[in-house]
């Protein structure tokens, strides 16, 4: 296994997985921070990794509706964790960020932006449903005539390597997303891990950019072989069977705006907590508030901006109040415009089957159960 | 430019850990005594001014008839009223008392109870008089206290919502305690402003903030029930410190007397 040749894009290769620290290696000596899965807190968490070893090696994870457990499963797997609670929303759409200040002396007002080097980020083992995440928050946070310069800042400069699915947890539904297991483009370098646990272990990987193809340079690394494809495409095809949920996407839209006032919603509202939590864990969910603050001295002022939740009474107020006072209505606007009014706000579904709205809504309510309930009894006439 | 806003603060049934805790505002104090004419406050000065305040602090419930007749008194010399912590916003943890009959509780701790000057209820300060805005917490978080104070002086709404403690929890980042690791914690139904202290500890929410703004404690009780929680434990936990706020007063009544 030595680089006998640069690599080009397009082309295909295998690594074994001792050359995975070269390949973080390069990614760290072109200047980027990696941010990637570990365990901390009984979770996988994004945070900092430049060693190999702090990926969670050896752990699985059970989700369920408000369920997660990390387990040992032992043997040598990489990439044997589905995604955690963090999406890497976190990073790009940060949940709290200062836009203006303002100082006053005797002069008069002066105010000013925070000024952010732009960091660079290296976000290693991006899940294909989390990629079609980052996609769908670039056209609305970067695109468009008023993008947000915190987000674009921040995405310019973004390398991904993505960790393709070879096993599917039980909240998964990308399948029914068409945005998983398998990453087809937008990425900069994707691994497919084959055969972990056995002496054949291997990553197959993928370039989809120059730059992902620049890092192989010094990467030992061989070309890969039709064995290495065919075991990429089958445990693709595995982890297709072992989606632990599905959502029928047919007609989704006239579906639900079909049933506004569908019972189910009231059936919803008195299990939905308002918490908060799943528009929070979501990765395409983007809102925010704005709130105000100065010191005693009334010399210094600043807005910042915060992620906020439809989930919240604070969200619709307006003159007179809240206007979507009961969690029926909070519900229904959440879950009709994450499945259908996304389409005709943004041309997408907001929705690409992670599952996490599932495992961490704190009493497991699951949108893929309260579509399939309102299909079942379609109150439109004629049906 | 006009005089100073005079500020006081009040006690009336607590344990003093919510004056305690603006106490604990070291780094501030200079300049809250620089911002403000802090007329009434005798336990950081017993140097007091008469009213009127433009802003009453209030700390404490109403538990006695002086306490009832002196909250008048205080609302009638303010211009701003806010009951600050749970006893003040909600009863504190001596409104434990307004579930059972008083007597018998006077009989067993005091050897003279006719001596005793105590209502049969530990009331919150917005039973007796209308307020201006509340702070929740069991202590008061002083931060947000502080930011009561500086928005009084720029006059614009204090920062903070009344939603769950889950979005705290999100906003800091830390994992669900709840989902991942099956603690009993109330965050989903209590009301944001510690800044999801106890579970970025790896401890379930204690519900010191009382209720958030539309609590479906019923959704939360029946997800814990299923998981084996008893009657007994389902009533206690929602009788603390904010027992008798009326979402928890009535889900504890829900599972026991």
């Amino acid at each position: 296994m030595d680089a006998v040749s640069e690599p080009a894009r397009g082309e295909s290769f295998v690594l074994e997985p001792r050359a995975l620290q070269a390949l973080l290696d390069a990614i760290v000596a072109e200047g980027y921070q990696i941010r990637g899965p570990l365990v901390r807190d009984h979770a996988v968490c994004l945070d900092e990794v430049t060693r190999v070893e702090q990926l969670p090696v050896g752990w699985t994870d059970e989700q369920e509706g408000g369920h997660y457990r990390l387990t040992r499963r032992g043997g040598s797997a990489l990439f044997g964790c589905g995604v955690g609670q963090d999406s890497w929303k976190r990073l790009l759409h940060r949940p709290l960020a200062l836009l203006w200040s303002a100082e006053r002396d005797d002069g008069g007002l002066a105010l000013s932006e925070p000024h952010e080097e732009p960091a660079r980020f290296a976000f290693f083992g991006v899940r294909p449903c989390d990629l079609a995440a980052i996609n769908i928050q670039d056209g609305i946070l970067a695109a468009g005539r008023y993008p947000d310069p915190f987000y674009r800042a921040r995405r310019q400069g973004l390398l991904t390597v993505v960790a393709n699915c070879t096993s599917a947890g039980g909240t998964c539904f990308c399948a029914s997303m068409g945005t998983g297991p398998r990453a087809e483009s937008g990425f900069d370098l994707a691994l497919t891990e084959l055969w972990p646990d056995t002496a054949n272990h291997a990553l197959l990987v993928e370039t989809g950019s120059d730059a992902g193809t620049r890092l192989l340079a010094a990467v030992p690394r061989r070309p890969a072989g039709d064995p290495e494809r065919r075991e990429a495409d089958e445990a693709t095809r595995r982890a297709v069977e072992q989606m632990g949920r599905r959502l029928d996407t047919s007609d989704i839209h006239g579906m639900l705006m079909g049933n506004l006032e569908h019972p189910r919603w009231a059936e919803v509202a008195r299990r939905c907590l308002a918490c908060g939590n799943c528009t929070l864990v979501c990765p395409t969910c983007f809102c925010t508030n704005f709130e105000d603050g100065g010191d005693l001295e009334l010399r210094h002022a600043e807005r910042t901006r915060r992620w906020d939740s439809c989930f919240t009474l604070g969200f619709t107020r307006l003159h007179g109040g809240p206007v979507r006072r009961k969690i029926r209505s909070r519900y229904r606007q959440w879950m009709t415009h994450k499945l259908a009014t996304w389409f005709d706000q943004f041309g997408t579904s907001g929705c690409v089957g992670c599952g996490r709205c599932i495992t961490w809504c704190p009493v497991g309510i699951d949108l893929t159960e309260e579509s399939a309930a309102i299909r079942a009894s379609d109150g439109r006439s004629g049906r | 430019m006009p005089g100073k806003k005079r500020l006081a603060v009040w006690k009336l049934a607590s344990c003093d850990g919510c004056q305690l805790s603006l106490l604990d505002l070291e780094d501030e104090l200079l300049r809250i005594a620089g911002a403000f004419e802090i007329a009434y406050f005798v336990e950081a000065s017993s140097a007091t001014a008469e009213g009127p305040y433009d802003l009453s602090l209030v700390e404490g419930s109403i538990a006695t008839a002086h306490q009832a007749a002196r909250i008048r008194e205080i609302r009638r010399e303010s211009r701003l009223l806010v009951p600050i912590g749970a006893c003040a916003t909600a009863g504190g943890i001596q409104a434990l008392r307004n579930f059972r009959d008083f007597g018998p509780f006077a009989t067993a701790v005091y050897p003279r109870p006719e001596q005793l000057d105590a209502l049969e209820t530990s009331t919150p300060v917005a039973a007796h008089v209308p307020i201006d805005f509340e702070l929740r917490g069991c202590p008061i978080n002083k931060r947000q206290a502080l930011e009561v104070l500086s928005a009084l002086l720029a006059g614009r709404t204090p920062k903070g919502g009344s939603h769950s403690v889950c979005i705290e929890c999100k906003l800091r980042g830390t994992v669900c305690v709840m989902v991942a690791r099956q603690l009993p914690c109330m965050g989903p139904v209590t009301h944001a402003g510690c800044g999801a202290l106890c579970p970025a500890y790896g401890r379930g929410c204690y519900g010191c903030y009382g209720p958030m703004e539309t609590p479906n404690t019923g959704s939360w009780s029946g997800w814990w029930q299923q998981r084996g929680m008893d009657e007994p434990d389902l009533r206690d936990v929602f009788r603390t410190f904010n027992a008798w706020a009326e979402a928890f007063r009535e889900e504890s009544e829900r599972h026991g007397s």
